[in-house]
């Protein structure tokens, strides 16, 4: 057992926020565990292993993925995006800014996969109506908020990035 | 739109959250987040059955494992005196099992390992032999005297746990039979998992060198955790350091200790380095605390007006395995005992009767003040019986019935002494923001068109802040809470609580009541919470007691500083302590207006320009022990339509008018009042921890335990009306659990009123679309 372990990690390479980064993985080690433990980003987090809260949310090549499902030998040669990687220059993503002005997180702790979501939403659909909203981020879990000022937090930042005045 | 923390006079004002800059940048520090040197992981072997014994463990395979470092069963927990802890109900609850297991993914041994997934492995391979026992699965089987006996352990030779009862039996009877009306129903609240989005886990790290435990964990209530855990491990309390970092959601899941707990720190303590456990999902929602399960039968007496004349409720009360509530230690039940609601009952009686089950061990208060949910849900769902029997508009029953202004402080017949309220008041707002006249009208005319539409109203009181030392303790500690506050000679401040949030906004809530004290801004106040070696003493965080115990606290430390700061603001002023007065903002002197000066001015001369003979040094410590609970009360009415189709109910409208008292930051309150409407929406419509006849938990997961999403989140509208506490410093009263409290009856009156005119006056929840739709098919009304 301990020799099949041994032989079978590998160097897998990530462009991680945009700096290429390194580091042994055993085939079988989850992709969030390669990011928080290998890489030591620890804002994506692990709510449940299997898929369903979401709150390990990162982009993948662009596309948002939950990466407690993604081996880390998947994403070798690949780009991914945590949350991390949004604030440029000290200033904060408009979607992180939107939530702290609109009350979008409680705990914390569904945050950066929230809003790793949310930024893919609105890449892909810049002008998301409510049910939009609630459709694209339904596949992240929140015990806190009720999700309604996370929606709120959500157009808000639409309207910023549009560079549009926001409802109130 | 929330505005800055460097707003002056911030008690009231939506001040954004001085927690969020760290929080959304993904730099919060959570357990798991935390490595240390040296670290190893732990992972727990767990039963698949529910009930057997245990024949044999072999370990020798899973010690092959590469990296395997040492492995702890039951029978070294017992050479230890460690296989049993005492539960905070004062039950006690296996570590790891030794002899027989009692429910299924009960811990029987624990790995650790230089890394998790080496652990996890030697998990798979430790080889446990069982034979099967007779399972007991339903609380009313447990009681049958040929049931089979769970707790060997106990001298008493039954499933019986407790008996509690509250009330005058006999008056309560006398009334019900002379009463020309009597409405009697058997509601049922289902087992539910608070299942926070962070598990529960821990890192026990001993120093052989220093004898110190540093203990982090996922703590609701890290000082109670530092004296449990002297007391189980013998260790001195000084050389126990608990940290609780920050929380990912706790709703009551993380007040209890748990056998991984005590596990990782006998690991740490005999391998002298640092041991981590972390939950899976799958073994929070399977192991640690759950809520409800309880099983209750009610009897409202009546005039012929509606005027409510007795309230008699017989509660079973499954806990599982273990009474491992975490339950105030006079109170069995919790608070259940504010069953009469926000109804001037003349004569009441409660008895409950605690059962165990081979199932896993609780109850916790799942976002709810001690079973106040439990009760909450029971009188709101009666009342609305009663109003269907007296054929009254539910608004109208509560009206006739409500506890009014000027009976406050009132005596409930069960005990307790409400501190305020204005029922009729907080119901009027509720029914004019939903427009309640239209919405009956709107009702009318689309069951006229065959749609099956219904609205409900719960206008629940709930009982918070535990509380008076007088009678609530755990274990013996009475249930205070502090805040010790501390003036830097910039006149910037640190105050640090025996609280601990988890999301409820205490860094910038208690920055504002703080501030507000002493003329100063949120941003000056830093607030720290869930570090025991800084931290004054506390209960923690849960029940809704922060803001009426700790709150209080805080206010009182604050003003604890004014007083000294007076008499250094006489001296800077040149004036008699006496001729000086507080403005709100800055000492003046009296009669001089434009002599003033602030806590800056005051805080500088505390370290450089003091009076004569005054001890240097600008600070204040309070521990607060309060004269009474609180009662926030808050008046609901949901709007429900039921698909013919599916039995899909969709909630169409709801209005929450909440009446915490004072208002620290409305946007937290709203935010608080969001979720826990949230939480309230799930346990009515999705949230259940079923089991089957072999008690199998049939929800291990968040794919089979269903939370609400923003898909099925419904919009809310949310509302206020403020009567301040008259006995807390500030007039606050905690409004974290009230929503989860006070709405699922609102739903379920509302499904109920829609089916009301088919003879319905009870469904049973959760009301998953195929239980509705089984609902609708016996009456025939399915499409």
């Amino acid at each position: 057992m301990e020799s099949r372990k041994e032989d079978a990690r590998r160097m897998v390479s990530v462009t991680i926020n945009g700096e290429m980064r390194q580091g042994l993985a055993e085939p079988r080690t989850l992709l969030a565990y390669f990011i928080r433990e290998t890489l030591g980003l620890t804002g994506t987090h692990v709510g449940c292993d299997t898929t369903s809260c979401g709150a390990c949310t990162v982009l993948f090549d662009g596309e948002p993925v939950k990466s407690c499902t993604v081996l880390a030998v998947q994403a070798d040669q690949h780009q991914i995006d945590t949350v991390e990687g949004l604030e440029t220059d000290n200033v904060l993503h408009p979607l992180q800014q939107a939530f702290w002005d609109n009350h979008g997180l409680q705990c914390g702790f569904c945050t950066p996969g929230m809003l790793m979501t949310s930024v893919a939403l609105l890449q892909k659909n810049p002008h998301p109506t409510e049910s939009e909203i609630r459709h694209g981020i339904s596949g992240n879990l929140c015990r806190c908020t009720g999700y309604v000022n996370i929606v709120k937090a959500i157009t808000d930042a639409s309207h910023k990035m549009q560079k549009e005045p926001a409802e109130v | 739109m929330a505005i800055e923390a460097t707003e002056t006079r911030p008690l009231g004002k939506a001040i954004k959250r001085k927690e969020d800059p760290r929080l959304v940048r993904g730099q919060g520090r959570y357990l798991d987040d935390i490595v240390l040197p040296g670290m190893l992981y732990m992972a727990l072997a767990r039963s698949p059955y529910a009930h057997a014994r245990i024949k044999e463990i072999r370990l020798d395979q899973a010690y092959q494992v590469p990296g395997v470092k040492a492995i702890l069963t039951g029978a070294d927990l017992e050479k230890m005196n460690l296989s049993w802890m005492p539960t905070l109900a004062g039950d006690r609850q296996m570590v790891l099992a030794t002899g027989k297991v009692l429910f299924q993914y009960q811990e029987v041994a624990a790995v650790v390992a230089e890394s998790r997934a080496a652990a996890e492995d030697a998990v798979q391979l430790i080889e446990i032999d069982y034979e099967p026992l007779a399972p007991v699965v339903d609380p009313y089987a447990a009681l049958k005297a040929d049931a089979p006996l769970l707790r060997e352990d106990r001298d008493q030779k039954d499933n019986h746990i407790f008996h509690w009862e509250v009330g005058d039996r006999k008056a309560t009877d006398d009334a019900l039979a002379s009463s020309p009306v009597v409405v009697k129903e058997f509601i049922r609240m289902p087992r539910v998992h608070p299942a926070p989005v962070e598990p529960c886990g821990c890192i026990a790290d001993y120093q052989k060198a220093t004898g110190k435990l540093t203990w982090y964990v996922t703590s609701q209530a890290p000082h109670a955790h530092r004296t449990v855990l002297a007391l189980v491990s013998g260790l001195p309390e000084h050389m126990i350091h608990v940290i609780s970092p920050d929380i990912g959601g706790g709703f009551g899941n993380k007040v209890p200790v748990y056998p991984g707990y005590v596990c990782s720190v006998v690991m740490s303590l005999q391998l002298g380095r640092p041991v981590k456990w972390v939950e899976t999902r799958t073994e929070n929602i399977a192991t640690t605390n759950f809520a409800r399960d309880y099983h209750m039968t009610a009897e409202i007496g009546a005039t012929q007006e509606g005027i409510v004349t007795a309230l008699k409720v017989a509660t079973i009360a499954d806990h599982g395995a273990f009474d491992a509530a975490a339950d105030p230690s006079k109170f069995p039940a919790g608070l259940f005992s504010i069953v009469t609601g926000s109804y001037d009952f003349p004569v009441a009686f409660a008895e409950v009767d605690g059962v165990y089950t081979n199932k896993a061990p609780g109850g916790v208060a799942y976002r709810c003040s001690f079973r106040v949910t439990e009760a909450s849900y029971l009188i709101e769902r009666v009342m609305n019986t009663l109003a269907l029997k007296l054929n009254l508009d539910p608004a109208e029953i509560r009206r006739r019935n409500f506890i009014r202004p000027e009976q406050f402080p009132y005596q409930s017949p069960l005990g307790w002494t409400y501190d305020s309220g204005n029922y009729d008041a907080t119901l009027n707002e509720a029914l004019k923001l939903v427009d309640y006249e239209q919405l009956r009208k709107q009702q009318a005319e689309r069951r006229a068109g065959g749609e099956l539409v219904g609205i409900g109203i719960s206008t629940f009181t709930e009982i918070v802040g535990a509380g008076p030392s007088n009678t609530f303790d755990i274990l013996g500690i009475k249930m205070f809470d502090s805040c010790e506050i501390r003036i830097h000679p910039t006149g910037k401040a640190i105050a640090r609580l025996g609280t601990r949030h988890q999301g409820q906004g205490h860094e910038t809530t208690f920055a504002q009541v703080i501030a507000d004290e002493l003329g100063m801004t949120a941003a000056d106040v830093l607030i720290e919470e869930g570090d025991t070696d800084t931290a004054p003493y506390g209960l923690g965080t849960y029940a809704s007691r922060s803001t009426p115990t700790a709150g209080g606290a805080a206010a009182l430390a604050a003003r604890r500083i004014r007083q000294k700061a007076i008499q250094i603001a006489a001296h800077l002023l040149e004036v008699s302590p006496d001729d000086v007065e507080w403005n709100g903002e800055k000492f003046a002197a009296k009669g001089l207006e434009s002599r003033a000066v602030g806590m800056s001015e005051v805080a500088l001369a505390a370290y450089t320009n003091l009076p004569e003979g005054m001890e240097p040094g600008l600070e204040a410590t309070y521990y607060y022990d309060p004269p009474n609970l609180t009662f926030p009360n808050g008046a609901y009415v949901a709007m429900v339509a039921i698909d013919r189709g599916t039995g899909e109910v969709k909630v169409e409208r709801f209005v929450a008018v909440d009446d915490c008292g004072t208002v620290i930051n409305p946007m937290v309150v709203d935010g608080q009042v969001h979720g826990g409407l949230t939480e309230g929406f799930g346990i009515a419509f999705m949230q259940e921890i079923a089991y089957d006849e072999d008690g199998n938990n049939l929800a291990p997961n968040f794919m089979e335990y269903l939370v609400p999403t923003a898909v099925e989140a419904p919009h809310w509208e949310t509302g206020r009306t403020v009567t301040p506490s008259p006995h807390h410093p500030i007039g606050a009263k905690g409004v974290g659990e009230s929503p989860n409290v006070g709405s699922p009856a609102a739903f379920v009156n509302a499904v109920v009123d829609a089916l009301s005119p088919y003879g319905v006056t009870n469904v049973e929840i959760p009301l998953f679309p195929w239980k509705v739709w089984n609902v609708l098919k016996e009456l025939g009304l399915t499409q």
